[in-house]
């Protein structure tokens, strides 16, 4: 069959993880999925909607609201044996698990000398847009990457809900799948036989040669929307996602900056310290002489995410932000 | 219990093993061979003694940053413990975790968590998969009382008790969490009370008793190897010597110390057993011999180990692409 004639299903990112996990429940009797209101519940956004009727609540399982007990019973069976799911609400909710995230699973390999694996994966929703104020909305994928031990990934296609979790469950090491909350709805087309794909590289989404825009997650749509303007004023923008935070996959943002020498990181988390500071930071220990301008970041405002609508919006990276901040940076010569 | 001549032996051996070596790690500290923190268990070695005799090598353990005790009577070998004190890499953990951290993965040893009460979860986890897996084998975890105030405690209780997971507790109450006594910490502390209200049986034991800790740990063990769930048992123990060779001990009265020093349980357990006829003087004598040439042994072992090449300082915090475990 050709590319043309491929069969496609039309889906949103919601169906497609559920599809994932699914197919990850189905695949491997050691596959379980637990965390606050998975089961009866269907999963707070219903991705796991349906699954604890085909599967039952050994493998579906409800938890009290305990998130350090049940991450580190996650990291406890994946040690024995299983290859466990955990879903955790929000990452607002995970740092009541960090010590087990950091203490454990991150650290528990090394720490032994090698002997133990932790081959676990956490989900969970990140992200601002919803008028949830500040403790549902924050973006803390930028941190948990800060972790050596863990790999973080950030799906934002469907083919990514789709094909990240099977690769990321057949990973030694511990994942953390972060799913930016807005996307569960995005619609869109997938192949009928979509299925694992690499949590190793970068994707260009977007081919262009006048500069580089660099995001990953629920940001990347309102990057491909700044580069639909960009490209009405005749400004050719390539579109980088990330897909994996940790490890970072510079060679194909480097590729593209040797092309465009101009660069926008777009990240939805606090500037300060943030992703796109660390992406910086690396084009300057390893590409300083490619740029021909400054790069520009365009990041959360350095705020706890407030309630009103026009406020909120205020704080988060949007079209004309981006749009602006690449603007500034293709009319700037050195 | 009425213990037969070789049980006898072996927990007494079990008990002088933890003694001997510790004294030996103390004076390796006082010499600079060791460093971090050093975490001595001296005092209640019956705990880790005779609980480990009632477990079985399919069942896991977990441990604390107090853990030399617990990793000697798991069967873990005097040397590659001391090697990873030293921080060779002939170490049990490669000298990545030091006196805090051991581990083996044959002795299913899990460690050497220094997070108070970050075993828990772990523990009910790792209980929760043998029991999805249909496996026999229990997981046991120790802790000490001051992890009965971490909320992990309290969660870690609730899920093992709601999945009815194959746990057991083991918790060594020695009165301090670092210098903070129980009574100064916990509104109620009748621990075993807090396990029930978790719907968790339990049961507090003399710690420094090794055959009534055994008798204790066997009934325990049953109790979970037959489906029951969690058990709990609270161990009333003491250490004899300062936290970590950092602590001044200003928290508690030489008198109290000299009071439970009183009580030592090797002390206790050979003057009971040559009484009682289970062992002869000459049986201890042998002991203490045996014991004695292990430790140098150890020590050998870890002077004449390796230091691992730099380069491979960032080895192992990933799995090696192709490699599978």
């Amino acid at each position: 069959m050709s590319d043309a004639t491929k069969a496609v299903v039309t889906t949103t990112y919601r169906a497609a993880l559920n599809m994932a996990l699914r197919e990850a429940l189905q695949r491997d009797p050691r596959v379980f999925l637990m965390g606050e209101d998975v089961g009866r519940y269907g999963g707070t956004y219903a991705v796991s909607k349906g699954l604890l009727e085909e599967f039952g609540e050994e493998r579906v399982r409800d938890t009290p609201l305990s998130e350090s007990a049940f991450v580190g019973a996650g990291i406890g069976a994946a040690l024995n044996g299983m290859l466990p799911i955990v879903e955790v609400m929000t990452c607002n909710f995970s740092l009541l698990a960090l010590d087990q995230i950091l203490n454990n699973a991150a650290t528990l390999r090394h720490m032994s000398g090698g002997q133990f694996s932790i081959p676990l994966v956490i989900r969970m929703a990140t992200g601002a847009g919803r008028q949830l104020a500040a403790q549902h909305s924050h973006s803390f994928e930028g941190w948990y990457a800060h972790i050596p031990g863990i790999r973080v990934v950030t799906p934002a296609t469907l083919e990514d809900a789709r094909g990240m979790l099977w690769t990321a469950l057949m990973d030694p090491d511990p994942v953390i799948m972060f799913e930016n909350a807005l996307l569960y709805n995005l619609e869109g087309e997938l192949a009928a036989d979509a299925g694992a794909v690499d949590i190793d590289r970068a994707a260009v989404r977007r081919a262009g040669s006048d500069l580089t825009l660099v995001t990953y997650g629920g940001c990347l749509y309102k990057t491909l929307q700044a580069a639909e303007r960009l490209a009405a004023q005749n400004i050719s923008a390539e579109v980088i996602d990330l897909r994996t935070l940790r490890p970072l996959d510079m060679a194909t943002v480097l590729v593209s900056l040797a092309k465009t020498h101009r660069m926008v990181i777009v990240d939805e988390g606090w500037k300060s310290g943030s992703l796109a500071a660390e992406i910086m930071a690396r084009v300057m220990e390893q590409a300083f002489y490619e740029l021909d301008a400054p790069i520009e970041r365009v990041c959360s405002a350095e705020v706890p995410i407030p309630y009103a609508r026009h406020l909120e919006q205020a704080a988060i990276p949007q079209v004309d932000t981006i749009f602006a901040a690449a603007l500034r940076t293709v009319n700037q010569h050195v | 219990m009425t213990p037969d001549p070789e049980l006898a032996r072996k927990l007494l051996h079990g008990m002088v093993r933890i003694r001997r070596f510790e004294e030996k790690s103390a004076e390796l500290y006082s010499a600079g061979k060791i460093r971090g923190f050093l975490h001595l268990y001296i005092g209640e070695e019956a705990v880790a003694a005779g609980v480990m005799q009632a477990l079985r090598p399919e069942d896991a353990v977990f441990a604390t940053y107090r853990e030399h005790g617990h990793a000697l009577a798991r069967g873990l070998s005097a040397g590659a413990i001391m090697a990873e004190m030293y921080g060779k890499v002939e170490g049990c953990s490669r000298g990545r975790g030091g006196s805090m951290h051991l581990f083996d993965a044959a002795a299913k040893f899990y460690g050497g968590n220094a997070i108070v009460g970050g075993g828990l979860p772990l523990t009910v986890g790792y209980a929760l998969a043998q029991k999805m897996q249909q496996r026999t084998g229990l997981a046991a975890c120790f802790f000490g009382e001051g992890a009965v105030a971490e909320g992990e405690f309290h969660e870690s209780m609730n899920l093992a008790s709601l999945w009815n997971v194959p746990a057991l507790f083991l918790c060594e109450n020695n009165l301090y969490a670092m210098g903070t006594a129980l009574e100064r910490s916990e509104a109620d502390t009748d621990l075993v009370e807090k396990a029930a209200s978790y719907r968790v049986q339990g049961k507090s034991v003399d710690g420094m008793d090794v055959l009534a800790v055994l008798e204790a740990a066997q009934q325990a063990a049953q109790f979970v190897r037959d489906g029951n769930g969690p058990y709990f048992l609270e161990f009333r123990t003491y250490r004899f010597r300062a936290h970590s060779m950092f602590d001044p001990e200003l928290y508690r009265s030489k008198e109290e110390v000299e009071r439970w020093k009183q009580r030592c349980p090797i002390a206790g357990f050979s003057a009971r057993a040559i009484r009682e006829g289970w062992l002869t003087p000459e049986m201890i004598a042998a002991i203490e011999a045996e014991v004695a040439r292990e430790i140098a042994q150890a020590v050998e072992f870890a002077e004449a180990g390796t230091w691992e090449s730099v380069e491979m300082l960032t080895r192992d915090v990933y799995t090696a692409r192709g490699q599978t475990e």
